[in-house]
């Protein structure tokens, strides 16, 4: 489990440090032990890496220290300037929105986000936004057109919020509206799916012209656990489920729902969210040099194409 | 989830077994009926007015006076793209639903006349896997608009459906990008879209085309909304009021255009269309 994988990591990591200091202090004769620990870390690291299990990339996912759309935009952008409120009803807590510069170029910023401690999770509802956080994003969507600038969205949500007040004000139409717009918007959009990918909640930020998918990130329709309870017949199926929704970063790039993996220190974002930040945010470069040239109209087109695509049936 | 207790519910139905001719007790007023007298009366209970849900087919012969065509693109089927299985292979379940409806997939594109207007009918079949949205679902939908792009005519989509087809995986959850492109292309195309909310219409069929609509009429009492009751309830941990996620509850807060009775919804919509077309 990830826990256990923290744990391993983490002793191995702190004594590696311990070494470090000593050899600093001129115990040289350490030096090879350290070495040593330095290449068990990393192949330990990588094997657990590469055996994690659809379920245990959910915990990742969910990790309560995973970086947030928060922290990559203190990291990764300079000059935010967030934006509140969809001008109909309030503003959402659970849907972050505003302009930014990323090296320079200035852009519109909108993600979910969950909230570090207690009480800032229930101000933002644990990322489960209302449909005024989907209007609040459509409003700087299009605003971001206006003004002919990039979109980058974060995903990172459990879900749109089952609840009656967001029912009462069309949770169903905020959603359809909010892909309906990213559709055509006439702007570049690069999407990345950093935690939870939960189903049209997510997918409401998620039509890009790149959608890219931090490695322990997941990307479904239904959450392992709602899958497990309807069709296993049982929430404790869920690792099951998670296993056949295949909703891992490699099982969507395999069916070409994303362009593009982006790797994750050793381990998990959280142990080096520094290193994250950096990571992402060459992946971000490299997608918006991809498309930020591409005359609009084409863009929308080959976006458009793209999402038509998507689809696997038979026509005999 | 919601989709299970609709397809508990659909499940009650079908033991009703309509097509046989037989005896069936009427979902809200218990009134013992005759199936072919129900079947004449629209699927209405002749008692209390509830609607019983109709077959796709039975739909599009309720509403299109001419039919040139019940389902445009017929060839196109499911395949199970993800190997997925629960208790059941997908492989096994579509086999079960198409032998059992005769469809391959839930939604049928049927074009044809509503009085002398042309119009294209994408009508979705709530017996097929809870009349849930996969590839083929998008797929049609989307040559379905095209096609009424191409001919210059109103598209009108009639939806009764849990949602994204979970055995599709991520695939389905992209239908819903792929329908409210469809959706922005007629928009700008100038075609009428109207939307038509049956029993049910949650999830992601409700969070894409289903509230696109240029116009959005819902059936009476139909069960509409984005989570399902049971979830909302066990997320709020409070009873959900009486008539919450109805037809008329949607009406009343603004989400819906009108609720329309199964009677005038031809007539409705040849109004609209002639009101806002030609």
């Amino acid at each position: 489990m990830s826990i256990d994988l923290d744990k391993e990591l983490q002793s191995l990591g702190d004594s590696i440090f311990l070494l470090r200091q000593e050899i600093k202090k001129g115990k040289k004769e350490l030096l090879p032990e350290l070495v040593a620990k330095r290449k068990k870390f990393k192949e330990l690291a990588k094997k657990k890496t590469q055996e994690l299990t659809a379920w245990e990339r959910v915990q990742l996912a969910r990790h309560p220290k995973r970086p947030h759309t928060i922290d990559y935009i203190q990291n990764i952008f300079t000059d935010f300037v967030e934006l509140h409120g969809d001008r109909k009803f309030g503003d959402d807590p659970a849907i972050i929105a505003g302009f930014a510069f990323f090296e320079g170029i200035p852009v519109a910023v909108i993600g979910h986000e969950k909230g570090k401690d207690t009480k800032e999770k229930i101000k933002r509802n644990f990322g489960m936004p209302h449909p005024e956080g989907y209007r609040k994003a459509i409003r700087i969507m299009k605003l971001a057109e206006k003004f002919k600038r990039p979109v980058f969205t974060f995903i990172d949500t459990p879900g749109a919020y089952p609840g009656i007040g967001a029912e009462e004000r069309g949770q169903s139409q905020a959603i359809a509206e909010s892909i309906m717009t990213m559709g055509s918007l006439k702007t570049p959009i690069i999407a990345t799916v950093i935690g939870e990918g939960g189903s049209g909640g997510a997918l409401a930020l998620g039509v890009a012209d790149r959608i890219l998918m931090l490695e322990n990130s997941i990307y479904s329709v239904i959450s392992p656990e709602g899958c497990a309870a309807i069709l296993f017949k049982s929430q404790e199926k869920a690792p099951e489920a998670a296993e056949s929704l295949k909703i891992t970063a490699e099982h969507l790039k395999e069916l070409g729902v994303i362009d593009c993996i982006v790797p994750e220190p050793l381990g998990g974002a959280h142990l080096q969210p520094k290193k994250t930040y950096r990571l992402v945010k060459r992946a971000l470069r490299k997608a918006l040099r991809e498309i930020i040239n591409t005359p609009i109209e084409e863009l929308v087109e080959k976006r458009q194409a793209k999402f038509y695509s998507m689809g696997r049936f038979t026509e005999v | 989830m919601g989709l299970k207790d609709l397809i508990g519910k659909f499940k009650g139905q079908k033991k009703l077994n309509i097509e046989k001719g037989e005896w069936i007790k009427c979902e809200k007023c218990k009134t013992l009926l005759y199936s072919e007298d129900l079947k004449k009366n629209l699927k209405i209970c002749p008692h209390c007015g509830y609607n019983f849900r109709m077959t796709a087919k039975e739909r599009v012969d309720s509403l299109l006076d001419e039919v040139f065509s019940y389902d445009l693109f017929p060839k196109i089927a499911p395949v199970d793209v993800i190997n997925f299985k629960d208790t059941k292979k997908y492989k096994d379940r579509l086999k079960q639903a198409q032998e059992k409806t005769g469809l391959k997939d839930a939604m049928i594109i049927a074009n044809g006349k509503i009085y002398d207007r042309e119009v294209v009918l994408a009508v979705m079949d709530f017996r097929f896997m809870g009349g849930s949205m996969g590839s083929v679902v998008g797929a049609k939908f989307v040559r379905g608009a095209e096609f009424a792009i191409e001919k210059n005519i109103p598209f009108i989509a009639i939806t009764a459906s849990g949602g994204a087809r979970m055995q599709e995986s991520i695939i389905s959850l992209m239908q819903m990008a792929k329908t409210s492109i469809a959706v922005d292309r007629m928009n700008k195309a100038g075609i009428l879209y109207i939307s038509v909310l049956t029993d049910p219409t949650m999830g992601g069929v409700s969070a894409s085309f289903a509230f696109l609509g240029d116009i959005i009429i819902a059936e009476p009492e139909s069960l509409i909304g984005f989570a399902g009751p049971r979830v909302i309830e066990q997320t709020i941990k409070q009873q959900l009021p009486e008539g919450f996620q109805r037809s008329e509850f949607l009406l009343e807060k603004g989400q819906i255009d009108m609720v329309v009775d199964r009677k005038h919804l031809k007539r409705t919509l040849y109004t609209l269309i002639k009101q806002t077309q030609g």
